[in-house]
């Protein structure tokens, strides 16, 4: 009994971890006259990455919005985790909130809040966690995004990326198997954005989280789908990911609403698409 | 042009009562279920409470001795000045306790209230919350509603005995009445239902304020321009609210008490 137990437990484990995290169907939103998507559908696999580019007002963060339940669609279906959001009430949409975090366009930080309260609010909020044990993983936490020493500064004394850093261990500080990034490196220059990168990428190859990289700066979108973490002993590098790996990483480029293109770094560079090429120019 | 300007003006101020009324539903119903933020209630309670302390020390002071100087000069003319502690604890208690309480806390609350959670709306703060978890009506709303529902009365209680004992100070000192004569008269002009009046009303009042706070903060738009425009129309909302809900509870306390 305890082995058929055991066996349904890990073939669901297996189901659940082959289900796609997150899936698009024929996704449409319009706000009045302003149509912002069109029948969008793409399903993003566990453990792997979706960068999705436009142009500015193309709809990428409400692409995000959508997933998170803080807006609702006009047409379509959107499953998360295989629970069907788009027709769910507040409440409900509560406990799929627990497998999502989200890192904002300049990060949203509780700006009357620490650093340690904004990363271990939902757990010190929303869970029963004994209080030394959120303060152990919000070290934990801030220690992987390398801000331990500002655990106890307020917001308003961090730097533009520090606070995107902050946002991130925030957004992972309770484990969520899907990390959405809305701009997350929009307006910090190279070498910051760099750092945010590299956060991204460690949280996909380290901790297996599944993201969703809404961004327009090719720099960094390229970067996040062309590089992979390895840990060496207790050291943790930023290394060019082999090809397999590459195509763990899908770029789509919306246009007027619509997907006008899916595919890897790879077939994207390789695009004839006059807007593709302008884009990429 | 000028019918199709009418109509989206009345669309916008139905869909604005349609806010109002479904925030005030969800409040209600946030605060008689779980989860229940207590440590924001206390706190808001100390900011709203304790916080707006010296504003109404002050507010009700000054009208108290004001209203002892201009009436003490009117009730001269009928040689009736012993009796100016009356008007001053009859109108300190039943009416401006509570309105210039509410005045006041429309003006610090209503508008703290406005700018801070309009301000966490354009930097996304709220969709944050949201995104982890949190419903901002029982995190933001309840925790004012509460303290404001709550201390509004402990306000205007302060506010009237200050209010009474600022009329003393120029009865003795400016109009020569005996201490003795003027607490006498006080409690002689005093009915039971005036003393209920002024405890009840400023429980609507709070009510009012923190809620038209609460609900213009939630719906600003537009950045910072927004957030001082949200500012702006919540002090004034609440303001009127205040004149207008203390004429309406007041007739419909004058037909319940009398």
């Amino acid at each position: 009994m305890a082995t058929n137990t055991s066996h349904r437990t890990v073939l669901e484990r297996r189901s659940s971890n082959d289900r796609p995290a997150v899936v698009f169907d024929k996704v449409s939103l319009a706000f009045d006259e302003n149509v912002v998507l069109r029948g969008v559908s793409f399903s993003l696999s566990p453990g792997h990455t979706k960068i999705i580019l436009g142009a500015s007002g193309s709809g990428k963060s409400t692409i995000l919005k959508l997933i998170v339940g803080l807006l609702k669609p006009d047409a379509g279906q959107i499953w998360v985790h295989g629970a069907r959001v788009d027709s769910m009430s507040e409440n409900e949409m509560m406990k799929v909130r627990d497998h999502l975090g989200m890192v904002f366009q300049e990060g949203a930080l509780f700006d009357s809040l620490t650093v340690a309260e904004n990363v271990g609010y939902k757990l010190y909020e929303e869970t029963d966690m004994p209080l030394d044990e959120v303060r152990r993983r919000v070290e934990e936490v801030l220690g992987f995004v390398r801000l331990s020493e500002y655990i106890d500064s307020m917001p308003s004394e961090l730097s533009g990326g520090q606070r995107r850093r902050v946002a991130i261990a925030r957004a992972m500080s309770y484990k969520p198997p899907t990390l959405l990034y809305d701009e997350a490196t929009t307006g910090l220059d190279p070498i910051t954005a760099t750092t945010v990168d590299e956060e991204i990428i460690k949280l996909r190859d380290l901790e297996n989280v599944s993201s969703i990289v809404v961004t327009h700066q090719l720099r960094d979108a390229f970067l996040v789908a062309t590089h992979e973490a390895v840990r060496e002993g207790e050291k943790i590098e930023i290394v060019s990911a082999d090809p397999k790996k590459c195509d763990e990483a899908e770029f789509i480029m919306l246009k007027d609403g619509g997907v006008l293109f899916e595919g890897n770094a790879a077939e994207l560079r390789a695009s004839t698409d006059p807007y593709i090429r302008t884009f990429l120019s | 042009m000028v019918l199709s300007l009418l109509e989206n003006w009345i669309k916008g101020a139905v869909l604005e009562v349609q806010e109002y009324i479904r925030l005030q539903v969800a409040t209600v119903r946030a605060i008689f279920s779980r989860p229940f933020y207590f440590h924001d209630v206390v706190e808001q309670f100390d900011q709203i409470g304790i916080g707006s302390l010296t504003v109404v020390l002050l507010t009700g002071f000054f009208t108290g001795a004001v209203l002892a100087l201009q009436s003490g000069i009117t009730l001269d003319q009928f040689g009736a000045r012993p009796f100016v502690g009356r008007l001053v604890s009859a109108s300190m208690i039943k009416e401006l306790g509570p309105v210039l309480t509410g005045l006041m806390l429309a003006g610090r609350i209503g508008s703290g209230i406005a700018a801070e959670l309009g301000s966490m709306v354009v930097t996304d703060q709220i969709n944050a919350l949201r995104a982890l978890g949190t419903d901002p009506v029982r995190k933001l709303v309840v925790p004012r509603v509460l303290a404001g529902f709550f201390m509004a009365p402990v306000l205007t209680v302060i506010a009237d005995t200050v209010g009474i004992f600022g009329g003393w100070i120029i009865a003795v000192y400016q109009l020569r009445v005996a201490s003795g004569l003027y607490w006498t008269s006080i409690t002689e002009a005093l009915y039971l239902q005036d003393v209920w009046m002024g405890i009840i009303k400023p429980f609507f009042l709070g009510y009012v304020i923190v809620t038209i706070g609460c609900h213009v903060g939630l719906r600003t738009k537009g950045g910072t321009q927004g957030v001082g425009r949200a500012t702006t129309n919540a002090v004034v909302a609440a303001s009127v609210a205040v004149i207008a809900v203390d004429f309406f509870v007041t007739r419909l306390l004058f037909t319940l008490l009398y």
